[in-house]
Protein backbone atom coordinates (compact mmCIF):
# COMPACT_ATOMS: atom_id res chain seq x y z
CA UNK A 1 0.00 0.00 0.00
CA UNK A 2 1.21 3.58 -0.52
CA UNK A 3 1.35 5.90 1.52
CA UNK A 4 1.54 9.78 0.67
CA UNK A 5 1.59 12.78 3.51
CA UNK A 6 -0.25 15.45 1.82
CA UNK A 7 0.38 18.77 2.66
CA UNK A 8 -2.48 21.37 3.15
CA UNK A 9 -0.93 24.90 2.20
CA UNK A 10 -4.38 26.25 3.19
CA UNK A 11 -4.09 25.71 6.95
CA UNK A 12 -0.39 25.85 6.58
CA UNK A 13 -0.22 22.58 8.50
CA UNK A 14 0.37 18.50 7.93
CA UNK A 15 -2.59 17.01 6.95
CA UNK A 16 -3.12 13.63 8.92
CA UNK A 17 -4.70 12.84 5.61
CA UNK A 18 -3.28 10.15 3.46
CA UNK A 19 -3.89 8.80 0.32
CA UNK A 20 -3.36 5.89 -2.46
CA UNK A 21 -3.02 8.42 -5.45
CA UNK A 22 -0.23 10.80 -5.94
CA UNK A 23 -0.55 13.38 -8.25
CA UNK A 24 0.96 11.96 -11.78
CA UNK A 25 3.81 14.60 -11.83
CA UNK A 26 7.91 14.42 -12.68
CA UNK A 27 7.96 15.34 -8.61
CA UNK A 28 5.92 11.96 -8.08
CA UNK A 29 7.47 10.06 -10.51
CA UNK A 30 11.11 11.05 -9.16
CA UNK A 31 9.73 9.85 -5.48
CA UNK A 32 9.10 6.70 -6.92
CA UNK A 33 12.07 5.88 -8.79
CA UNK A 34 14.02 6.96 -4.98
CA UNK A 35 11.76 4.21 -3.57
CA UNK A 36 13.02 1.75 -6.36
CA UNK A 37 9.79 1.57 -8.26
CA UNK A 38 9.30 2.35 -11.91
CA UNK A 39 5.64 3.58 -12.30
CA UNK A 40 3.64 3.84 -15.40
CA UNK A 41 0.05 5.58 -15.65
CA UNK A 42 -2.62 4.14 -17.00
CA UNK A 43 -5.65 5.33 -18.36
CA UNK A 44 -9.03 3.98 -16.52
CA UNK A 45 -11.24 4.68 -19.38
CA UNK A 46 -9.57 3.41 -22.51
CA UNK A 47 -6.61 1.55 -20.88
CA UNK A 48 -3.91 3.40 -22.37
CA UNK A 49 -0.21 3.09 -20.11
CA UNK A 50 2.34 5.69 -20.08
CA UNK A 51 5.65 6.41 -18.56
CA UNK A 52 6.61 8.77 -18.08
CA UNK A 53 3.30 9.99 -16.42
CA UNK A 54 0.76 11.98 -17.66
CA UNK A 55 -2.61 13.82 -16.22
CA UNK A 56 -4.55 13.37 -19.37
CA UNK A 57 -4.73 10.39 -21.81
CA UNK A 58 -3.45 11.16 -25.36
CA UNK A 59 -5.44 8.76 -27.01
CA UNK A 60 -9.50 9.43 -25.42
CA UNK A 61 -8.67 12.32 -23.52
CA UNK A 62 -9.77 11.14 -20.46
CA UNK A 63 -7.96 12.53 -16.99
CA UNK A 64 -8.59 9.73 -14.96
CA UNK A 65 -5.73 8.22 -14.35
CA UNK A 66 -4.55 5.59 -12.03
CA UNK A 67 -0.68 4.48 -11.19
CA UNK A 68 0.64 1.48 -12.08
CA UNK A 69 3.88 -0.25 -11.40
CA UNK A 70 5.64 -1.92 -14.41
CA UNK A 71 7.13 -5.22 -14.35
CA UNK A 72 10.83 -3.82 -15.02
CA UNK A 73 11.40 -6.02 -17.93
CA UNK A 74 12.04 -4.07 -21.27
CA UNK A 75 14.13 -4.43 -24.54
CA UNK A 76 16.29 -1.82 -25.64
CA UNK A 77 14.72 -0.10 -28.65
CA UNK A 78 17.74 2.44 -29.42
CA UNK A 79 21.11 3.43 -27.69
CA UNK A 80 23.94 5.70 -28.06
CA UNK A 81 27.63 5.28 -26.19
CA UNK A 82 28.15 8.56 -24.80
CA UNK A 83 31.92 10.17 -24.47
CA UNK A 84 31.66 13.91 -23.85
CA UNK A 85 28.31 14.16 -21.52
CA UNK A 86 26.38 17.29 -19.99
CA UNK A 87 27.92 18.33 -16.54
CA UNK A 88 26.05 16.43 -14.07
CA UNK A 89 27.09 13.15 -16.07
CA UNK A 90 30.57 14.28 -16.01
CA UNK A 91 30.16 15.17 -11.82
CA UNK A 92 28.90 11.80 -11.51
CA UNK A 93 32.02 10.07 -12.88
CA UNK A 94 31.53 9.90 -16.79
CA UNK A 95 34.03 10.72 -19.56
CA UNK A 96 35.86 10.00 -22.33
CA UNK A 97 37.33 7.24 -20.82
CA UNK A 98 34.58 6.18 -18.47
CA UNK A 99 31.71 6.34 -21.05
CA UNK A 100 27.84 5.62 -20.53
CA UNK A 101 24.91 4.53 -22.38
CA UNK A 102 21.75 5.92 -22.97
CA UNK A 103 18.75 4.34 -24.39
CA UNK A 104 15.52 4.02 -25.36
CA UNK A 105 13.79 1.27 -23.25
CA UNK A 106 10.24 -0.87 -24.80
CA UNK A 107 8.97 -1.40 -21.79
CA UNK A 108 7.02 -5.08 -21.85
CA UNK A 109 3.91 -2.91 -21.02
CA UNK A 110 4.51 -1.52 -24.47
CA UNK A 111 5.53 2.05 -23.66
CA UNK A 112 9.09 3.11 -24.10
CA UNK A 113 10.72 5.35 -21.70
CA UNK A 114 14.59 7.02 -21.69
CA UNK A 115 17.12 5.62 -19.27
CA UNK A 116 20.76 4.63 -18.74
CA UNK A 117 21.74 1.42 -19.68
CA UNK A 118 24.44 -0.78 -17.65
CA UNK A 119 25.79 -4.25 -17.91
CA UNK A 120 27.16 -3.16 -21.77
CA UNK A 121 30.75 -3.72 -22.88
CA UNK A 122 31.58 -0.31 -24.10
CA UNK A 123 35.00 -1.35 -25.87
CA UNK A 124 32.66 -2.70 -28.09
CA UNK A 125 29.70 -0.75 -28.96
CA UNK A 126 29.15 -2.34 -32.24
CA UNK A 127 28.55 -5.51 -30.53
CA UNK A 128 25.25 -4.07 -28.44
CA UNK A 129 22.35 -5.25 -30.48
CA UNK A 130 18.78 -3.52 -30.62
CA UNK A 131 16.59 -5.68 -28.94
CA UNK A 132 18.62 -6.75 -26.30
CA UNK A 133 17.01 -7.80 -22.67
CA UNK A 134 16.88 -5.84 -19.66
CA UNK A 135 15.94 -5.05 -16.52
CA UNK A 136 15.00 -2.32 -14.67
CA UNK A 137 17.80 -1.02 -12.19
CA UNK A 138 18.11 2.37 -9.80
CA UNK A 139 21.28 4.36 -9.94
CA UNK A 140 22.53 6.35 -7.12
CA UNK A 141 24.21 9.53 -7.19
CA UNK A 142 25.34 11.80 -4.20
CA UNK A 143 24.76 11.64 -0.80
CA UNK A 144 21.88 12.64 1.84
CA UNK A 145 19.94 15.32 0.67
CA UNK A 146 21.78 15.95 -2.57
CA UNK A 147 20.81 11.75 -3.31
CA UNK A 148 19.41 11.26 -6.49
CA UNK A 149 17.61 8.09 -8.15
CA UNK A 150 17.75 7.95 -12.03
CA UNK A 151 15.81 5.41 -14.25
CA UNK A 152 18.23 2.72 -15.20
CA UNK A 153 18.58 -0.34 -16.96
CA UNK A 154 20.50 -3.12 -16.96
CA UNK A 155 21.35 -5.47 -19.55
CA UNK B 1 -5.64 17.27 -35.96
CA UNK B 2 -3.74 19.64 -38.19
CA UNK B 3 -6.18 20.03 -41.22
CA UNK B 4 -4.95 21.41 -44.85
CA UNK B 5 -6.82 24.26 -46.02
CA UNK B 6 -5.61 26.38 -49.15
CA UNK B 7 -3.45 29.78 -47.92
CA UNK B 8 -6.17 32.56 -48.79
CA UNK B 9 -4.20 34.87 -50.55
CA UNK B 10 -1.31 34.12 -52.37
CA UNK B 11 2.51 35.07 -50.98
CA UNK B 12 5.45 35.70 -52.84
CA UNK B 13 9.41 35.87 -51.37
CA UNK B 14 10.69 38.59 -53.10
CA UNK B 15 14.12 38.75 -51.38
CA UNK B 16 16.69 36.68 -49.85
CA UNK B 17 20.24 36.85 -47.96
CA UNK B 18 22.20 35.46 -45.42
CA UNK B 19 25.30 36.82 -43.54
CA UNK B 20 28.38 34.41 -43.45
CA UNK B 21 27.91 31.52 -41.13
CA UNK B 22 31.19 30.77 -38.79
CA UNK B 23 32.26 31.78 -35.35
CA UNK B 24 32.71 35.81 -34.91
CA UNK B 25 34.07 37.07 -31.93
CA UNK B 26 33.54 40.15 -32.81
CA UNK B 27 29.81 39.68 -33.78
CA UNK B 28 26.27 39.49 -32.09
CA UNK B 29 23.23 38.39 -33.23
CA UNK B 30 22.04 41.62 -33.83
CA UNK B 31 25.38 42.34 -35.93
CA UNK B 32 24.76 39.39 -38.01
CA UNK B 33 21.53 39.84 -38.59
CA UNK B 34 22.00 43.44 -39.68
CA UNK B 35 24.44 41.46 -42.22
CA UNK B 36 21.52 39.37 -43.18
CA UNK B 37 19.20 42.29 -43.81
CA UNK B 38 21.72 44.23 -46.16
CA UNK B 39 22.36 41.03 -48.28
CA UNK B 40 18.38 40.73 -48.65
CA UNK B 41 17.73 44.60 -49.76
CA UNK B 42 20.01 44.16 -52.08
CA UNK B 43 18.50 41.06 -53.64
CA UNK B 44 15.16 42.42 -54.38
CA UNK B 45 15.19 43.13 -58.27
CA UNK B 46 14.22 45.96 -57.87
CA UNK B 47 14.53 47.53 -55.02
CA UNK B 48 11.72 49.03 -52.31
CA UNK B 49 11.28 50.77 -49.44
CA UNK B 50 12.08 49.56 -46.18
CA UNK B 51 9.31 51.38 -45.01
CA UNK B 52 6.61 49.14 -46.64
CA UNK B 53 7.54 46.75 -44.49
CA UNK B 54 4.50 45.99 -41.68
CA UNK B 55 5.82 43.34 -39.65
CA UNK B 56 8.74 40.93 -38.68
CA UNK B 57 9.05 37.58 -37.31
CA UNK B 58 12.01 36.60 -36.02
CA UNK B 59 13.91 32.76 -35.05
CA UNK B 60 15.97 32.96 -32.21
CA UNK B 61 16.39 29.64 -29.67
CA UNK B 62 18.11 31.37 -27.52
CA UNK B 63 19.55 34.41 -27.04
CA UNK B 64 18.91 34.17 -23.12
CA UNK B 65 21.27 31.33 -22.48
CA UNK B 66 24.05 32.38 -25.51
CA UNK B 67 24.29 35.74 -25.15
CA UNK B 68 22.50 36.91 -22.08
CA UNK B 69 19.71 38.65 -24.12
CA UNK B 70 16.01 38.21 -23.94
CA UNK B 71 13.47 40.06 -25.93
CA UNK B 72 15.77 40.48 -29.01
CA UNK B 73 12.88 40.77 -31.68
CA UNK B 74 12.58 44.87 -31.29
CA UNK B 75 16.42 45.39 -30.92
CA UNK B 76 16.56 43.94 -34.38
CA UNK B 77 13.82 45.89 -36.08
CA UNK B 78 15.39 48.89 -34.15
CA UNK B 79 18.87 47.92 -35.82
CA UNK B 80 17.71 47.83 -38.98
CA UNK B 81 15.89 51.26 -38.51
CA UNK B 82 12.43 49.34 -38.84
CA UNK B 83 10.41 50.81 -35.98
CA UNK B 84 8.22 51.01 -34.25
CA UNK B 85 6.77 48.20 -36.50
CA UNK B 86 5.60 44.99 -34.48
CA UNK B 87 8.76 42.45 -34.06
CA UNK B 88 8.09 38.87 -32.69
CA UNK B 89 10.60 36.33 -31.43
CA UNK B 90 9.57 32.89 -32.67
CA UNK B 91 11.11 30.16 -30.23
CA UNK B 92 10.40 26.26 -31.56
CA UNK B 93 14.24 25.52 -31.09
CA UNK B 94 15.90 24.55 -34.27
CA UNK B 95 12.90 25.47 -36.18
CA UNK B 96 12.36 28.31 -35.03
CA UNK B 97 12.95 29.72 -38.36
CA UNK B 98 11.01 27.62 -40.20
CA UNK B 99 8.33 28.44 -37.72
CA UNK B 100 9.14 32.35 -38.08
CA UNK B 101 8.67 31.97 -41.79
CA UNK B 102 4.91 30.56 -41.56
CA UNK B 103 4.40 33.26 -39.36
CA UNK B 104 5.47 35.59 -42.11
CA UNK B 105 3.33 33.22 -44.62
CA UNK B 106 0.24 33.85 -42.20
CA UNK B 107 0.96 37.04 -41.74
CA UNK B 108 0.36 37.73 -45.36
CA UNK B 109 -2.19 35.04 -46.46
CA UNK B 110 -4.64 36.83 -44.01
CA UNK B 111 -4.67 39.36 -45.04
CA UNK B 112 -3.29 41.46 -42.18
CA UNK B 113 0.44 42.33 -44.11
CA UNK B 114 1.00 42.86 -47.46
CA UNK B 115 4.71 43.00 -46.81
CA UNK B 116 6.46 41.22 -43.66
CA UNK B 117 10.55 41.05 -43.15
CA UNK B 118 11.25 37.13 -41.66
CA UNK B 119 14.82 36.49 -40.32
CA UNK B 120 16.92 34.36 -38.16
CA UNK B 121 19.51 35.24 -35.71
CA UNK B 122 21.57 33.04 -33.45
CA UNK B 123 24.97 33.58 -31.70
CA UNK B 124 26.63 30.79 -30.57
CA UNK B 125 30.34 30.54 -30.21
CA UNK B 126 30.70 33.21 -27.17
CA UNK B 127 29.47 29.90 -24.83
CA UNK B 128 32.32 27.28 -24.53
CA UNK B 129 31.50 24.24 -26.40
CA UNK B 130 30.29 22.12 -23.26
CA UNK B 131 27.79 24.84 -22.12
CA UNK B 132 26.70 25.31 -25.79
CA UNK B 133 25.78 21.39 -25.47
CA UNK B 134 23.69 22.07 -22.14
CA UNK B 135 21.52 25.28 -23.48
CA UNK B 136 20.56 23.19 -26.45
CA UNK B 137 19.93 20.10 -24.40
CA UNK B 138 17.24 22.48 -22.79
CA UNK B 139 15.07 22.09 -26.04
CA UNK B 140 14.66 18.34 -25.04
CA UNK B 141 12.37 17.44 -22.24
CA UNK B 142 14.33 18.19 -19.65
CA UNK B 143 12.14 16.19 -16.81
CA UNK B 144 12.06 13.00 -18.38
CA UNK B 145 14.85 12.21 -21.33
CA UNK B 146 17.89 14.65 -19.92
CA UNK B 147 18.48 12.56 -16.71
CA UNK B 148 18.92 9.56 -18.60
CA UNK B 149 22.47 11.74 -19.81
CA UNK B 150 21.11 11.85 -23.56
CA UNK B 151 22.76 14.73 -25.43
CA UNK B 152 21.26 15.98 -28.80
CA UNK B 153 24.63 13.91 -30.93
CA UNK B 154 22.70 10.58 -28.49
CA UNK B 155 19.32 11.32 -29.54
CA UNK B 156 20.59 11.45 -33.06
CA UNK B 157 22.85 8.43 -32.40
CA UNK B 158 19.99 6.59 -30.99
CA UNK B 159 17.91 7.22 -33.85
CA UNK B 160 20.44 5.85 -35.93
CA UNK B 161 21.52 2.67 -34.06
CA UNK B 162 17.03 2.04 -34.61
CA UNK B 163 17.80 2.60 -38.14
CA UNK B 164 20.96 0.34 -38.89
CA UNK B 165 19.27 -2.15 -36.83
CA UNK B 166 16.26 -2.42 -38.50
CA UNK B 167 17.45 -1.31 -42.39
CA UNK B 168 21.02 -3.12 -42.24
CA UNK B 169 23.07 0.41 -42.83
CA UNK B 170 26.16 0.41 -41.27
CA UNK B 171 27.59 3.65 -39.87
CA UNK B 172 29.89 4.09 -42.48
CA UNK B 173 27.22 5.01 -45.43
CA UNK B 174 26.56 7.91 -43.15
CA UNK B 175 29.69 9.11 -44.16
CA UNK B 176 28.77 9.70 -47.64
CA UNK B 177 26.15 12.44 -46.52
CA UNK B 178 29.05 14.42 -45.01
CA UNK B 179 31.26 14.24 -47.98
CA UNK B 180 28.51 15.40 -49.83
CA UNK B 181 27.17 18.49 -47.85
CA UNK B 182 30.94 19.22 -47.96
CA UNK B 183 31.18 18.90 -51.45
CA UNK B 184 28.34 21.66 -51.76
CA UNK B 185 29.80 23.85 -49.12
CA UNK B 186 32.85 24.54 -50.53
CA UNK B 187 31.17 26.01 -53.38
CA UNK B 188 29.30 28.32 -51.10
CA UNK B 189 30.68 31.25 -49.88
CA UNK B 190 28.54 32.02 -46.65
CA UNK B 191 29.46 28.26 -45.58
CA UNK B 192 30.89 27.83 -41.99
CA UNK B 193 32.91 24.77 -43.47
CA UNK B 194 33.83 25.92 -46.98
CA UNK B 195 36.27 22.74 -47.41
CA UNK B 196 35.67 19.24 -49.03
CA UNK B 197 36.26 16.79 -46.72
CA UNK B 198 39.82 16.14 -48.93
CA UNK B 199 40.58 19.54 -48.66
CA UNK B 200 40.20 19.33 -44.57
CA UNK B 201 42.13 15.97 -44.41
CA UNK B 202 44.74 17.64 -46.37
CA UNK B 203 44.64 20.49 -43.82
CA UNK B 204 44.89 18.37 -41.18
CA UNK B 205 48.31 16.80 -42.46
CA UNK B 206 50.40 19.94 -43.56
CA UNK B 207 49.35 21.51 -39.76
CA UNK B 208 50.89 18.64 -38.24
CA UNK B 209 54.14 18.70 -40.73
CA UNK B 210 54.39 22.50 -39.67
CA UNK B 211 53.92 21.69 -36.24
CA UNK B 212 56.76 19.22 -36.18
CA UNK B 213 54.69 16.13 -35.71
CA UNK B 214 54.49 13.23 -37.62
CA UNK B 215 52.30 13.38 -40.66
CA UNK B 216 48.98 11.47 -40.07
CA UNK B 217 48.98 8.22 -43.07
CA UNK B 218 45.88 8.99 -44.55
CA UNK B 219 46.16 8.17 -47.64
CA UNK B 220 41.69 8.81 -49.30
CA UNK B 221 39.25 10.49 -47.32
CA UNK B 222 38.22 7.41 -46.10
CA UNK B 223 40.48 6.52 -44.09
CA UNK B 224 40.24 9.63 -42.38
CA UNK B 225 36.67 8.92 -41.54
CA UNK B 226 37.29 5.95 -40.26
CA UNK B 227 40.37 7.00 -38.16
CA UNK B 228 39.91 7.86 -34.07
CA UNK B 229 42.27 10.66 -34.73
CA UNK B 230 40.65 12.12 -37.41
CA UNK B 231 37.05 11.92 -37.08
CA UNK B 232 36.61 11.04 -33.53
CA UNK B 233 33.07 9.21 -31.94
CA UNK B 234 30.98 12.04 -30.24
CA UNK B 235 27.88 9.62 -29.68
CA UNK B 236 28.21 5.85 -31.21
CA UNK B 237 27.38 5.47 -33.41
CA UNK B 238 27.61 9.39 -34.74
CA UNK B 239 31.17 10.54 -35.28
CA UNK B 240 32.40 14.26 -35.62
CA UNK B 241 31.39 14.31 -39.06
CA UNK B 242 28.07 13.15 -38.58
CA UNK B 243 27.53 16.64 -36.41
CA UNK B 244 26.73 19.96 -37.90
CA UNK B 245 28.23 22.41 -36.14
CA UNK B 246 28.66 25.54 -33.54
CA UNK B 247 27.88 28.65 -35.75
CA UNK B 248 27.07 32.04 -35.62
CA UNK B 249 24.77 33.34 -38.41
CA UNK B 250 21.51 35.21 -39.91
CA UNK B 251 19.51 34.92 -42.48
CA UNK B 252 16.43 37.33 -44.02
CA UNK B 253 13.52 36.55 -46.79
CA UNK B 254 10.91 39.51 -47.93
CA UNK B 255 7.59 38.36 -47.98
CA UNK B 256 5.12 40.06 -49.75
CA UNK B 257 1.10 39.27 -51.27
CA UNK B 258 1.52 37.97 -54.17
CA UNK B 259 -0.91 41.03 -56.16
CA UNK B 260 2.10 43.38 -55.32
CA UNK B 261 4.59 40.91 -56.08
CA UNK B 262 5.47 42.59 -59.46
CA UNK B 263 6.35 46.23 -57.91
CA UNK B 264 9.72 44.63 -55.79
CA UNK B 265 10.68 41.46 -58.51
CA UNK B 266 9.61 39.63 -61.94
CA UNK B 267 10.90 37.06 -60.58
CA UNK B 268 9.27 36.00 -57.16
CA UNK B 269 9.20 33.05 -55.43
CA UNK B 270 5.59 31.89 -54.14
CA UNK B 271 5.67 29.78 -51.29
CA UNK B 272 2.63 27.70 -52.35
CA UNK B 273 2.52 25.45 -48.90
CA UNK B 274 3.17 25.72 -45.44
CA UNK B 275 2.82 23.27 -42.55
CA UNK B 276 3.86 22.31 -38.89
CA UNK B 277 3.24 20.21 -37.12
CA UNK B 278 4.42 19.06 -33.06
CA UNK B 279 5.81 15.70 -31.76
CA UNK B 280 6.15 14.26 -28.70
CA UNK B 281 9.82 13.11 -27.04
CA UNK B 282 11.75 10.77 -28.61
CA UNK B 283 10.77 7.81 -26.17
CA UNK B 284 7.21 8.41 -27.06
CA UNK B 285 7.38 7.39 -30.78
CA UNK B 286 5.90 3.78 -32.40
CA UNK B 287 9.52 3.89 -34.25
CA UNK B 288 12.71 5.82 -33.51
CA UNK B 289 13.34 5.38 -37.17
CA UNK B 290 11.12 8.46 -38.86
CA UNK B 291 9.85 11.34 -37.41
CA UNK B 292 6.01 11.60 -37.53
CA UNK B 293 5.96 15.41 -37.43
CA UNK B 294 7.91 15.83 -40.42
CA UNK B 295 5.54 13.05 -42.29
CA UNK B 296 2.26 14.82 -41.14
CA UNK B 297 3.72 18.22 -42.26
CA UNK B 298 4.89 17.12 -45.48
CA UNK B 299 1.72 15.68 -46.29
CA UNK B 300 0.09 18.75 -45.20
CA UNK B 301 2.30 20.58 -47.43
CA UNK B 302 2.10 18.59 -50.43
CA UNK B 303 -1.48 19.10 -50.16
CA UNK B 304 -2.01 22.63 -49.93
CA UNK B 305 0.63 22.80 -52.72
CA UNK B 306 -1.09 20.57 -55.10
CA UNK B 307 2.13 18.75 -55.67
CA UNK B 308 3.51 15.18 -54.59
CA UNK B 309 7.17 14.11 -53.47
CA UNK B 310 7.46 13.33 -57.12
CA UNK B 311 7.70 16.76 -58.00
CA UNK B 312 10.23 18.21 -56.19
CA UNK B 313 13.46 19.40 -58.14
CA UNK B 314 15.88 20.39 -54.85
CA UNK B 315 14.99 20.22 -51.12
CA UNK B 316 16.99 21.54 -48.44
CA UNK B 317 16.60 19.02 -45.62
CA UNK B 318 17.22 19.56 -41.65
CA UNK B 319 20.52 17.87 -41.62
CA UNK B 320 21.77 18.48 -38.06
CA UNK B 321 23.15 15.19 -38.58
CA UNK B 322 23.93 13.02 -41.01
CA UNK B 323 21.19 10.76 -39.94
CA UNK B 324 18.66 13.30 -39.86
CA UNK B 325 19.22 13.63 -43.45
CA UNK B 326 18.76 10.17 -44.16
CA UNK B 327 15.32 9.98 -41.75
CA UNK B 328 14.29 13.32 -43.38
CA UNK B 329 14.83 12.28 -47.57
CA UNK B 330 12.36 9.35 -46.60
CA UNK B 331 9.72 11.29 -44.57
CA UNK B 332 9.20 13.74 -47.04
CA UNK B 333 8.45 11.06 -49.57
CA UNK B 334 11.70 11.12 -51.62
CA UNK B 335 12.85 7.38 -50.65
CA UNK B 336 10.95 4.38 -49.25
CA UNK B 337 12.43 3.59 -45.63
CA UNK B 338 15.23 1.89 -45.36
CA UNK B 339 16.19 3.45 -48.52
CA UNK B 340 17.56 6.96 -48.08
CA UNK B 341 20.68 6.04 -46.59
CA UNK B 342 21.63 4.27 -50.65
CA UNK B 343 20.59 7.87 -52.17
CA UNK B 344 23.80 9.28 -50.66
CA UNK B 345 26.03 6.40 -51.99
CA UNK B 346 24.73 6.45 -55.11
CA UNK B 347 25.09 9.85 -56.06
CA UNK B 348 21.28 10.35 -56.53
CA UNK B 349 21.06 13.59 -53.69
CA UNK B 350 24.14 15.11 -54.82
CA UNK B 351 24.72 18.48 -56.68
CA UNK B 352 24.33 16.58 -59.93
CA UNK B 353 21.94 13.69 -59.55
CA UNK B 354 18.02 13.29 -59.69
CA UNK B 355 17.43 14.62 -56.12
CA UNK B 356 19.60 16.80 -54.93
CA UNK B 357 19.35 17.76 -51.49
CA UNK B 358 21.35 20.60 -49.25
CA UNK B 359 23.05 22.07 -52.51
CA UNK B 360 24.12 24.72 -49.78
CA UNK B 361 26.09 22.45 -47.97
CA UNK B 362 23.02 21.68 -45.46
CA UNK B 363 23.06 22.50 -42.07
CA UNK B 364 26.38 20.03 -41.17
CA UNK B 365 28.45 21.66 -43.55
CA UNK B 366 27.08 25.35 -43.98
CA UNK B 367 26.62 26.26 -40.67
CA UNK B 368 23.96 25.69 -37.70
CA UNK B 369 23.06 28.67 -35.91
CA UNK B 370 19.92 27.41 -34.43
CA UNK B 371 17.09 29.92 -34.98
CA UNK B 372 18.73 30.84 -38.54
CA UNK B 373 18.59 27.69 -40.54
CA UNK B 374 15.25 27.63 -41.29
CA UNK B 375 15.35 31.02 -42.76
CA UNK B 376 18.88 29.84 -44.61
CA UNK B 377 17.17 27.27 -46.16
CA UNK B 378 14.42 29.22 -47.89
CA UNK B 379 17.44 31.63 -49.19
CA UNK B 380 19.01 29.17 -50.91
CA UNK B 381 16.32 27.87 -52.50
CA UNK B 382 15.30 31.51 -53.53
CA UNK B 383 18.93 31.49 -55.09
CA UNK B 384 18.58 28.04 -56.57
CA UNK B 385 15.35 28.72 -58.51
CA UNK B 386 15.84 32.01 -59.70
CA UNK B 387 19.32 30.57 -60.99
CA UNK B 388 21.67 32.50 -58.56
CA UNK B 389 23.40 29.99 -56.92
CA UNK B 390 27.15 30.18 -59.13
CA UNK B 391 29.17 27.53 -58.42
CA UNK B 392 26.61 25.17 -57.01
CA UNK B 393 24.00 25.88 -59.49
CA UNK B 394 21.47 22.95 -60.07
CA UNK B 395 21.27 22.41 -63.91
CA UNK B 396 17.87 23.11 -65.63
CA UNK B 397 14.55 24.71 -64.48
CA UNK B 398 13.80 24.25 -60.88
CA UNK B 399 9.83 25.52 -60.73
CA UNK B 400 9.62 23.38 -57.62
CA UNK B 401 11.43 23.10 -54.33
CA UNK B 402 11.09 22.33 -50.92
CA UNK B 403 12.79 23.35 -47.07
CA UNK B 404 12.28 20.85 -44.01
CA UNK B 405 12.87 22.65 -40.51
CA UNK B 406 13.24 20.29 -37.53
CA UNK B 407 13.49 21.28 -33.58
CA UNK B 408 15.03 18.59 -31.23
CA UNK B 409 14.44 15.26 -32.41
CA UNK B 410 11.65 16.24 -34.27
CA UNK B 411 9.08 17.69 -31.29
CA UNK B 412 8.29 20.54 -34.08
CA UNK B 413 8.73 20.50 -37.63
CA UNK B 414 7.72 22.87 -40.86
CA UNK B 415 8.06 22.07 -44.30
CA UNK B 416 7.43 24.66 -46.76
CA UNK B 417 7.32 24.13 -50.91
CA UNK B 418 8.09 27.13 -52.92
CA UNK B 419 7.27 27.66 -56.59
CA UNK B 420 8.92 29.82 -59.70
CA UNK B 421 6.37 30.64 -62.45
CA UNK B 422 8.54 32.83 -64.51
Amino acid sequence: MLHFVQHDKRENTMSEETTTIRPFTQAAFNQYLAEHKLMTVKCTKCGGVYAPPREICPKCHSDEMEWVEANGKGKLAGFTVIYSGPTFMVEQGFDKKNPYVSGIVELEEGTFISARVTGLDMSKPEEIKVGTSLTVDFAEFGEGEAKKTYLAFKA
Amino acid sequence: MPKTRPLPRGVAMVGAGMSKFGAFAEKNSRDLFVESYKAMTKSVDKGFDPSRIEAMYVGNFSSDQFEHQAHLAPILADAVGLLPIPATRVEDACASGGVALRQGVMAIASGMADVVLVGGSEKMTALKTAEVTEALATAADVAFEIPAGFTFPGFYAAMASAYMDRYGMKSEHLMNVAVKNHDNAALNPNAQFGVTIQNWMEGRVAAAIKKGKPAPTWSTIWDFLHDEGGNPTIAYPLRLFDCSPISDGAASVLLVADEIAHEFSDHPIHIIGSAQASGSALHDRPELTSIPAAKTAATIAYEMAGVTSKDIRIAEVHDCFTIAEVIASEDLGFFAPGEGFKAAEDGVTARNGAKPINTSGGLKAKGHPVGASGVAQAVEVFKQMRGQAEARQVDGDISLALTHNVGATGSTCTVHVYERRN
